[in-house]
């Protein structure tokens, strides 16, 4: 049923065909997240692969930015309804963490972890083959901290609470973990175009 | 939209009352789970051919008030806040679906000293938390407002009045272009927090997200952990 009076803005044609069910274009670039952005100083970062509590691998700033570099250009969809079209990252992808590490995935399950001890959950297919990033820049510009500088995940294809800011590893867990939304009511894989938002969605 | 249709509910807008020159309560009556203060709805409107929007709006209300209080600012060309403010009468029905967030609530009996920080509209959730806290008063709680004018400051008398009759509540409110002319900086942030004379051990946020990282990054610079430091941003 419609709502008395409401006769809406529409998007034009193509960002009503970009846009996911339930989201709203926006220019800006919003910020979401808990609590406020950790300082992080790049002497002491690193990035490490775990298997459960046993490290597979550990990079520091100065390594990390050796490796491979993939940039990725798209729309980016966040649950609190907005989404931005034509972003553009670079970063590292999983799949060339682990060439790096000389290791197979164990699980086919992971948790992300960040500085801020949030975590957040994601398949290992959603985040192979290419479709996932470490990203250290936005825009051509290194991550700002707000960002989830000096270096986030990149999810682009799941809503962006799965881009984890302020990234410090990834851990291959045996089974699908709920990270700090998950446990808080949001979906445990959320996929935007299925509006997967919380957790009682399909 | 889909054939199932996630957990929407109808809520009528039983009545609607002026905050502010730009801001409204919308009072709701809706089939909806009991809500923790600092949790917001969303709101879905939907047009004539089926066009829908849908924005989040933090719930004002005390945790077991009959009605669900949402505010809700008017933004200029805002799409939904301007049929709130321009078209909406009580009788009018909405879809809702909620209560929803998990991190940024307030429960009580909480034993140690509370930090509430809201920039403009941000005030919203943290009135709730407020009206929870004067329900079940405890440990010690400090609310800072900062909004544009005086006129902005939504909630005013009702806060004062919480702060008047119980001295454990204090309530600081400050406009930036009128009147006292005050931002929430670094001296403002520190005046307040000796006033008051504790070190707040959890602290909500809310507002524009300028604001919001702002003020964290003062708390975390005057020595406030990370983790008790929790944020919600309105755009
Ligand atoms: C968890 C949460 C809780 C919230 N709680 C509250 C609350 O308690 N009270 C409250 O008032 N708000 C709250 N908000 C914000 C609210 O959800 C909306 O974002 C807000 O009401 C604006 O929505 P709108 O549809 O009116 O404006 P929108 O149509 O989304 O527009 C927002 C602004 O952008 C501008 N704009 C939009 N599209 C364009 C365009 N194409 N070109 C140029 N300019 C444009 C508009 O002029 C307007 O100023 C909350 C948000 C979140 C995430």
């Amino acid at each position: 049923m419609s709502t008395r009076g409401f006769t809406g803005r529409r998007p034009g044609a193509d960002a009503a065909r970009r846009l996911p069910p339930g989201q709203q274009q926006t220019q800006d670039f919003p910020v979401l997240s808990l609590g406020p952005a950790p300082a992080i100083n790049l002497d002491a970062w690193r990035f490490t692969l775990r298997h459960g509590s046993r490290p597979l691998a550990s990079w520091n700033w100065f390594e990390f930015n050796a490796l491979p570099r993939t940039r990725w250009h798209g729309d980016i969809h966040c649950v609190t309804t907005w989404s931005k079209f034509g972003t553009d990252w670079e970063g590292v992808t999983l799949d060339d963490l682990l060439a790096a590490a000389g290791v197979q995935a164990p699980t086919s399950f992971l948790l992300a972890q960040s500085y801020d001890d949030y975590d957040t959950n994601v398949p290992l297919a959603d985040l192979a083959g290419g479709r996932a990033l470490i990203a250290t820049h936005f825009g051509g510009e290194p991550l700002t901290p707000e960002h989830g500088g000096p270096a986030r995940l990149l999810v682009p294809h799941l809503y962006f609470w799965k881009s984890a800011k302020w990234i410090k590893g990834l851990k291959f867990t045996e089974r699908d973990e709920a990270g700090f939304w998950e446990l808080r009511g949001y979906h445990m894989r959320g996929d935007p175009w299925r509006e997967q938002r919380y957790s009682d969605d399909d | 939209m889909s054939e199932r249709d996630g957990n929407w509910r109808t809520a009528v807008i039983a009545r609607i009352a002026a905050l502010t020159p730009r801001m409204r309560s919308y009072f709701l009556h809706a089939p909806l789970a009991g809500h923790v203060a600092g949790q917001y709805l969303d709101v879905r409107l939907t047009a004539p051919d089926g066009y829908q929007a849908r924005r989040s709006y933090s719930i004002a209300s005390r945790p077991g008030a009959a009605e669900l209080e949402l505010a809700i600012a008017l933004q200029d060309d805002g799409e939904v806040s301007a049929w709130f403010h321009e078209v909406a009468q009580p009788g009018d029905t909405i879809d809702v679906r909620g209560p929803l967030g998990g991190h940024f609530i307030w429960e009580p009996p909480h034993a140690a000293p509370v930090l509430l920080v809201a920039g403009g509209s941000g005030i919203v959730p943290l009135v709730s938390i407020a009206r929870a806290w004067q329900a079940a008063p405890a440990a010690p709680m400090l609310l800072l407002h900062s909004a544009r004018t005086p006129e902005a400051l939504a909630f005013q008398p009702e806060l004062a009045g919480i702060a008047a009759a119980d001295p454990r509540f204090t309530y600081v409110a400050v406009s930036t272009r009128a009147g006292t002319g005050r931002r929430i900086d670094a001296a403002m942030l520190d005046k307040a927090l000796g006033h008051w004379g504790h070190l707040p051990a959890l602290c909500y946020l809310c507002g524009p997200t300028a604001f919001v990282e702002a003020v964290a990054q003062l708390l975390v610079a005057r020595g406030v952990a990370h983790r008790a430091i929790r944020t919600e941003r309105f755009g």
